[in-house]
């Protein structure tokens, strides 16, 4: 086999995880979006917050050290213990759900029937909001995050491609975990909105605010259970985000690689948030390989935002979206 | 099916009471300026009334759904079974049997049809068994909807929409059922179907109606009492076979005077001259 072909294969399957990992992002936005049609800006801060708050708890740290140290004169940094990664992940759960709810009381309920361009300010400022009081909270320091999860190059992988094409794949095990993460999320995800009354009444409410009051379902619980759920998965990508790379504020940032993603598959589908968030990863890995040498290499950077803008133009509900039914 | 209207029972229960209510949008726009109707129980009461008369309104201030399009009742009470129901949640007054089938149906679009039916059981408690058994109840009544229960309720036609938010309405198993402007858009004979069954769901089902129309003709044939409103304010009720011989609403609303059909030309340079109010 040539080995252009191989190296092919090799990029396209890194390519694949990596777009795993746009995917988890990309979710958060859509499960907010069909509830409630706000595109939230904040899911990004989100996946950092729940990563800060997670590593925070791991390792003991007093939540708002820096303030309590300034105000009162202590030296308190840390409790001294540290929790195991499980039930530190379960905190930090109780944590986003707590968020949650302080999202929809403080902020969101106060805006039900106004125009979404509204909404969707609300959430730029929740962002920013967010983005302070995590740096407030834990403390602005890179940290690394080990909830225990495998890492580094899969050898079975190595070994096996190896004896076939006479060279050895390199797949991160973090990858693959992330990948089978995704799957199962997706699968429940799907699940929970097409067969549970409480899903059906998610996307009840997506539809249409004032008939979902009409007929008994409460906004103020359905959209706690959806930012909730939102948490939910921007702990997940936080986690998955945050071993990879580090937990650090640049986190906020792949939001940013969320929003072609969503172009792609369509705000409005979850599975759409998958393909699309495959079609980048491998895409953009492909097109580095194939043309970055051509082109000075970096396209990294711009493929993703190229691509998306071409859907824009022929197909702006994206692949996966949901056709913008009107009655004449 | 005109009989009705005279042989209703005068001293039926008393619903629901609006008593005397202002409500305003927006903390300035003044859209109802002191209503005031009660809905017997069994009984098909009818608001009737022009564009911008208040007729909604006067139905999203019962069902509560004025707060989340800001508007707010300042005065005034409203009350059913007696007990004050002012500032309750939709959600409650759905549990105590009110609930609002709205203008313009507000079908959920993206939703099958049956899925939309059982939306309206969201509040229910009493498991499964009892919902499946309604829902076969309102595929009995509209038929159609049992045809077309796989499909998505925003590609059925104005009529089925029609149909599947008063299905949907009727699987919260209410007492009381908001109906607002069940003819808009419809053709007429649809119109007909649509309120025969309002008369069977009535007769059979027991379920009481507070029905808002433009379309006077029609909905003083089927209601048994009525309400008259012009800009926000109750400027005649009765009987609904009183108001349908009543001079003035024969010539406001129906059209019609003692010399026959008038043409639209003449019927509004008279309305110039003589108002309710």
């Amino acid at each position: 086999m040539p080995e252009q072909l191989v190296f092919a294969m090799e990029v396209t399957l890194n390519g694949l995880m990596a777009g795993v990992l746009y995917a988890l992002v990309a979710l958060g936005f859509v499960l907010i979006y069909k509830a409630s049609g706000i595109f939230n800006y904040a899911q990004g801060v989100m996946a950092l917050f729940a990563a800060m708050t997670l590593v925070g708890i791991m390792n003991g740290q007093v939540p708002f050290a820096h303030l309590i140290n300034a105000i009162f004169g202590t030296h308190v940094h840390e409790f001294g213990w540290s929790v195991p990664g499980f039930v530190a992940i379960l905190l930090t759960l109780a944590v986003m759900v707590l968020l949650a709810w302080a999202v929809q009381r403080f902020v969101m309920r106060h805006l039900v029937g106004q125009e979404p361009i509204i909404l969707f300010m609300a959430t730029i400022g929740l962002a920013f909001f967010l983005e302070g009081v995590a740096d407030l909270m834990w403390g602005s320091e890179i940290k690394t995050l080990d909830v225990g999860l495998p890492q580094g190059i899969n050898l079975w992988i190595d070994e096996t491609t190896f004896q076939i094409f006479d060279y050895g794949f390199f797949i991160d095990n973090l990858d693959i975990v992330a990948t089978l993460i995704a799957a199962l999320l997706v699968i429940a995800l799907v699940a929970f909105s097409q067969y549970t009354k409480q899903g059906r009444a998610m996307r009840a409410v997506a539809d249409d605010h004032q008939a979902a009051l009409s007929v008994g379902i409460s906004l103020n619980f359905i959209w706690v259970m959806v930012w909730s759920v939102a948490g939910f998965v921007a702990l997940v990508a936080g986690i998955m985000w945050g071993t990879k790379s580090g937990v650090q504020f640049s986190l906020s940032l792949i939001a940013l690689k969320a929003l072609p993603v969503l172009m792609l598959g369509g705000f409005t589908s979850i599975p759409g948030a998958i393909v699309g968030g495959l079609i980048i990863g491998v895409g953009e890995k492909l097109f580095e390989f194939a043309l970055g040498p051509a082109l000075g290499g970096a396209t990294e950077n711009w493929f993703a935002y190229v691509l998306a803008l071409i859907f824009l133009v022929f197909r702006p509900q994206g692949l996966f979206g949901e056709k913008i039914i009107e009655r004449v | 099916m005109l009989d009705a209207a005279q042989t209703t029972d005068v001293q039926a229960e008393t619903l629901l009471e609006v008593n005397n209510i202002e409500v305003i949008y927006n903390h300035v726009i003044l859209v109802l300026k002191g209503v005031s109707l009660t809905v017997p129980k069994g009984g098909i009461t009818a608001l009737l009334g022009g564009n911008g008369a208040g007729k909604t309104t006067t139905l999203k201030a019962v069902s509560n759904l004025l707060h989340s399009e800001r508007g707010e009742v300042t005065k005034g009470s409203i009350r059913y079974r007696g007990e004050s129901i002012h500032a309750s949640d939709p959600a409650d007054l759905v549990e105590k049997g009110v609930i609002q089938v709205m203008e313009g149906r507000h079908c959920f679009e993206h939703l099958t049809v049956e899925e939309n039916l059982l939306t309206g059981a969201y509040t229910r408690k009493d498991g499964n068994a009892a919902i499946q058994q309604d829902l076969d109840l309102v595929y009995n009544y509209f038929p159609r909807l049992k045809e077309r229960r796989r499909s998505q309720a925003g590609y059925t036609s104005g009529g089925e929409q029609q149909m599947v938010a008063m299905g949907r309405a009727l699987m919260s198993r209410p007492e009381t059922i908001l109906l607002d402007e069940p003819s808009m858009g419809l053709a007429p004979q649809l119109v007909e179907e649509i309120f025969g069954i309002v008369k069977d769901l009535n007769e059979k089902e027991g379920v009481s109606f507070l029905l808002a129309e433009q379309n006077t003709n029609v909905a003083l044939r089927f209601a048994h009492y009525g309400y008259i409103l012009e800009s926000g304010r109750v400027v005649m009720d009765g009987p609904a076979a009183e108001l349908r011989e009543n001079p003035d609403v024969k010539e406001f609303y129906l059209g019609m005077s003692d010399e026959g059909r008038k043409s639209f030309r003449d019927v509004r340079s008279y309305r110039r001259r003589k108002r309710w109010l």
